[in-house]
């Protein structure tokens, strides 16, 4: 106890508070990394809206609010703080909403949402804890649980088809590609400019928010920007999407459609860009994340090619997310001051 | 003004570039303004009771050699250097000595304690002889050094006669003078820079004497290019081994074994020190005050103090004598101009929090006083970790502070070791960029004082 | 062959082969165990709390077969474990008293008022490296339940701000006596029921200024309990618990103590 003084200077003293250094901040927060992940997603829901219509906007909606919902009455139930203030069911929800076709009934969309916040989330222990990425445990629950709703897709036109007549299909290009090629070993349409261009627009049919390439990579340069994602994760999965891809079509052109083709479609800007990057699920070190984005998109390119599914991202993805600590665990950094072998010469 | 600016008129064969850029780091906003341009004024003496701590430095604590009653002259020694790693205590004023009890430092633990009522606080009352250090010998330098108490006045406080005494197999070829100041809002070594150019030249020229060392560098961030200019021209009649190495500025560039590696390349091995890679750093406050001690005979009594944040109505740069009260520093600056429940000692990065002004006082390792008002005041939280990896970015020691608070949450000491939390050098960069706002540097020292304890009981254990 | 066949028999000869593996490999790389070991571990009560200073009951049975330890290091057990074991093993051993824990220190939130406002880990440990820890007196109870959360039988409870044991659930295992920062819980034996509520090494006045209810050194107590049962520690009273203090001599011990620190409990 310190001696009393009555010569000092003494001054009014408010009750401080005391805490371990550091006492400044960055400023960053779950709320505002979150709040960025929506902005980006905002192009993507434009565009979703413009192909899509109501359809789009029925499923976001039910999604998010089911999702939230969801996350509040779990925290609830489990006697734990309530944590929807942190925005991430709200992600979880557009993200969903995002994977889903656009006629699938809403009170499946619920179910979805239900599952991935309770149980591929909060059953875990909340954010921070899941190992999967939930918004694509709720989409593959839905795949697996209602097949045939998760894979009817609206009317769309068949691009210039190489048997000359135009044709109307409910199916994704992906899919056309699969049943064309085990039906008659043929492909169904010409991979030409002006159909790359309408892919990365967003004119096909798709998930609602998957379609629009250019949206995607709009928001994921956003998400750059402001530091939420690296760019190790999106360059290494669409690298090594297009790098197999090239090594297949190079070997056999007619039974495999051009690298740029599979880049575009399917879920695979989506994944690679909001998915595969969501950091509770990926690995920490940029290392990691570039062996994360390869294995990505390594078993997409195999699962479209010999799986059984036309559409390999949510897999690939969900797979990946099951070895991250692993990866975490092998790409630690060379802790400074530990060599490995010689020490540093004078 | 922006370095760039300055380069074209610099005599550049002076100025050198780092080899290495440092790993991880942040870059908290500088804050400099607030106090930059505040010379150095003296504290003068309103304040009556000093304060004196025995343990101001890195060891054991002094032992008093003065009792209740004496009489104390300003640069009398008042407490001698108990062991190996110790270091000599001397009165800043010339009074009597009105108690010894035992009081809490500024770190939280309890040591004796001098307090002297002054009398008279700025004519010296004993000095030591001066000594020409050109042509003293090193064992001269170092006894006189020990002589007066000077310790390293970075922050941590380590005897620097010990410092300058390496084993005879550990040779120093690089003396390196830290005046990077990289943490925010502070500027006592910037203004030092500016006004006591030379006694820092003559400090750091003194060290390599000693050390028989080949090259000094000053390293001096960027974000202080008067200071920069100011020391080059101090050093215009030095010899070709002296530079001074502006850094990009980056917290934590002052770090010693991260300035160590940006200089040199060279990475202080884990355990080891920086002499084990032929280099020694200094703040250029202890260069100064070896100066002043070998040269003038003047024990280390004053130091220079930045008092300073948003709260503070008048932030200034202060020559404060050890032991006096924060209540009389933060009166000089006009006291608070916006509530404030943040006390800190030191800058914001690695300060520790203080529970009271008015018994807190100086010691010779206080850098900053810092008030920050109640809307700039981060809490933490006890939010789960999201594996967002930028504490793995960050950290300068290139750890995984992410793993590891898991880990320390979950109290697996064993797990953690392995992990090499003895490693942190606790900078709080981890912190400063997690979004879940976790006591990520709590969590290391916790880490690290269990793991030392459970050696401790291993090591007694083993002795039975 | 149809396919149920083929099925059949591929399971079939799987499964038998493994089991005829398992089988061999459990005759092959069986551990020679001494029997009796299990048959101690089964005697002891299982709360595996490493009170008796081994790694959980296993270790202990195997200690006491193989490393001849004594039979009455046991806490939770007490007398009815020792008389267990000793019928078994044909040794005979003296079982110790029943400890309970007890938190020295009455200095709660209305008595010891803290300094600061402390932001950070809720645990003693950790809290008590941040300056010091946020209470006025040094020597105190902190009160973020690291001793609560260790106890493997609830018996702590941290009432307004400071830890309490409750003697009738604890088990004597140490636990929080290892993990308390401030080194303020004591193992006591269970019957002894006067206690200095105090752990304050600093004198009375310094005392009086950061808690209400310390004790102040003015060894009153040390002159009147019987037999030196309680003694003056530099300025701090501490009852020698080898000692018992009769109920009536306690009950003046607590209304005489102006500390107001002594209590029964």
């Amino acid at each position: 106890m310190n001696g009393s003084d009555n010569r000092s200077v003494q001054t009014e003293e408010p009750i401080f508070i005391i805490s371990s250094s550091p006492h400044i901040h960055s400023g960053s927060s779950i709320t505002g990394i979150m709040a960025d992940v929506i902005l980006a997603m905002i192009p993507a829901f434009l565009t979703s809206l413009w192909f899509f219509r109501w359809n789009a906007l029925r499923l976001v909606l039910v999604c998010v609010i089911s999702c939230v919902l969801s996350e509040f009455i779990a925290r609830k139930i489990m006697r734990r703080n309530n944590t929807i203030q942190d925005l991430s069911a709200v992600v979880t929800g557009i993200l969903l909403a995002f994977n889903l076709p656009p006629d699938l009934p809403s009170w499946m969309a619920a179910l979805g949402s239900f599952f991935a916040i309770v149980i591929a989330k909060q059953l875990f222990g909340g954010i921070g804890y899941n190992p999967f990425n939930p918004a694509l445990i709720g989409r593959v629950f839905l795949l697996i649980s209602f097949p045939v709703q998760m894979t009817t897709w609206s009317r769309w036109t068949i691009p210039t088809p190489l048997t000359g007549t135009d044709a109307v299909t409910t199916a994704t290009p992906l899919g056309l590609v699969k049943t064309s090629l085990s039906a008659s070993g043929n492909i169904p349409f010409v991979f030409d400019t002006t159909t790359a261009w309408n892919f990365f627009i967003g004119i096909k049919n798709g998930c609602i928010g998957e379609v629009s390439a250019l949206a995607i990579i709009i928001g994921g340069i956003y998400l750059l920007y402001r530091k939420c994602i690296c760019w190790h994760i999106p360059l290494s999965f669409l690298g090594t999407i297009y790098l197999f891809t090239l090594i297949l079509y190079k070997t056999d052109p007619s039974s495999n459609m051009p690298p740029l083709f599979h880049i575009l479609t399917g879920g695979a800007m989506l994944g690679a860009w909001f998915m595969a990057t969501d950091m509770v699920t990926s690995p920490v070190t940029k290392k990691g994340m570039i062996v994360f984005g390869c294995g990505c998109g390594l078993l997409t390119v195999i699962i479209r090619k010999w799986g059984g599914y036309p559409e390999g991202v949510s897999f690939a993805i969900l797979l990946m997310n099951a070895i991250t600590p692993l990866i975490n665990r092998f790409t630690r950094p060379r802790v400074f001051g530990h060599y490995k072998g010689k020490r540093i010469e004078l | 003004m922006s370095w760039k600016m300055h380069k074209e008129n610099m005599n550049s064969t002076r100025i050198i570039k780092p080899v290495k850029k440092i790993p991880g780091s942040v870059h908290p906003p500088y804050k400099k303004e607030l106090a930059r341009n505040a010379p150095i004024k003296n504290v003068s003496s309103m304040e009556a009771h000093f304060h004196i701590s025995m343990s101001q430095h890195l060891g054991a604590p002094a032992k008093p050699i003065v009792k209740k009653g004496d009489t104390v002259l300003r640069g009398q020694k008042i407490g001698e250097a108990s062991g190996f790693i110790s270091a000599n205590v001397h009165s800043p004023v010339t009074g009597k000595v009105i108690d010894i009890n035992e009081e809490q430092t500024l770190s939280g633990a309890y040591a004796s304690s001098i307090i002297v009522e002054a009398s008279d606080s700025e004519k010296w009352g004993v000095l030591m002889p001066e000594l020409d250090w050109e042509s003293a010998s090193p064992q001269q330098i170092i006894t006189r050094v020990a002589d007066g108490g000077i310790t390293g006045m970075g922050g941590a406080g380590f005897p620097t006669h010990v410092k300058l005494s390496p084993p005879k197999e550990k040779a120093i070829d690089t003396v390196i003078i830290n005046g990077a100041e990289c943490e925010p809002y502070l500027t006592a070594d910037f203004r030092l820079m500016l006004e006591e150019p030379e006694n820092i030249k003559n400090g750091a020229l003194i060290i390599r004497k000693t050390l028989n060392a080949k090259r000094v560098i000053i390293a001096i961030e960027d974000n202080k290019p008067e200071a920069i200019r100011v020391m080059e021209e101090a050093l215009k009649n030095c010899d070709e081994n002296v530079f001074i190495a502006v850094l990009p500025t980056a917290y934590p560039h002052g770090a010693e074994k991260q300035l160590i590696y940006a200089l040199t390349g060279r990475e202080v091995p884990s355990g080891g020190l920086p002499m084990d890679v032929g280099a020694l750093v200094e703040n250029v406050g202890t260069a100064a005050a070896i100066f002043n001690a070998v040269a003038k005979g003047i024990p280390l009594v004053e130091r220079i103090v930045t008092v300073t944040g948003e709260a503070v109505a008048i932030p200034l740069n202060l020559r404060v004598k050890i032991g006096t009260s924060f209540a009389a520093l933060l009166n000089v600056c006009g006291g608070t101009k916006s509530k404030s429940t943040k006390l800190i000692a030191g800058g914001p990065m690695m300060g520790i929090t203080q529970t009271s002004i008015n018994s807190s006082y100086t010691t010779k390792t206080t850098s900053g006083l810092l008030l920050l008002p109640d809307n700039m005041i981060s809490t933490y939280s006890s939010d789960p970790c999201i594996s967002c990896g930028r504490c793995v970015e960050a950290c300068p020691m290139h750890l995984m502070p992410c793993e590891l608070s898991i880990l320390l949450e979950a109290e697996d000491i064993t797990g953690a070791e392995a992990l090499n939390v003895l490693d942190c050098i606790e900078c709080g960069c981890c912190a400063y960029s997690c979004p879940s706002h976790r006591p990520l540097v709590q969590h290391m020292r916790a880490g690290k004082a269990a793991i030392m304890l459970k050696r401790k009981q291993q090591k007694n254990t083993e002795k039975k | 062959m149809s396919i149920i066949e083929t099925t059949v028999i591929v399971f079939g000869t799987t499964g038998i082969a493994c089991g005829a593996l398992l089988a061999i490999a459990s005759r092959v790389f069986a551990i020679k165990e001494d029997p009796r070991i299990g048959k101690v571990c089964e005697l002891l009560p299982g709360a595996n709390c490493g009170g008796c200073g081994y790694a959980g009951c296993a270790d202990y049975a195997k200690a006491i077969i193989m490393n001849d330890a004594p039979i009455n290091l046991c806490t939770v057990g007490g007398a009815e474990t020792v008389k267990k074991l000793s019928t078994f093993l044909g040794k005979t051993a003296e079982a110790a008293e029943r400890k309970v824990a007890i938190v020295l220190c009455r200095g709660d939130e209305a008595n010891a008022p803290k300094n600061s406002i402390y932001n950070g880990i809720v645990d003693c440990s950790a809290a008590n490296l941040v300056s010091g820890g946020n209470k006025k007196c040094r020597y105190g109870c902190l009160g973020y339940g690291s001793c609560a959360r260790v106890c493997p039988t609830g018996a702590i409870e941290i009432k307004d701000g400071i830890a309490v044991v409750h003697p009738e659930l604890c088990i004597g295992c140490g636990a929080c006596v290892k993990v308390c920062p401030r080194k303020i819980i004591k193992l006591i034996p269970a019957s002894r029921k006067l206690h200095v509520f105090c752990s304050s090494l600093d004198k009375g006045p310094a005392v009086k200024k950061v808690c209400k209810v310390g004790c102040i050194g003015c060894s009153l107590c040390s002159k009147l309990a019987p037999d030196n049962a309680i003694v003056m520690s530099g300025a701090l009273a501490v009852v020698d618990y080898s000692k018992n203090i009769d109920d009536e001599k306690a009950t003046i011990l607590e209304q005489k103590c102006p500390g107001k620190c002594i209590r029964k409990t």
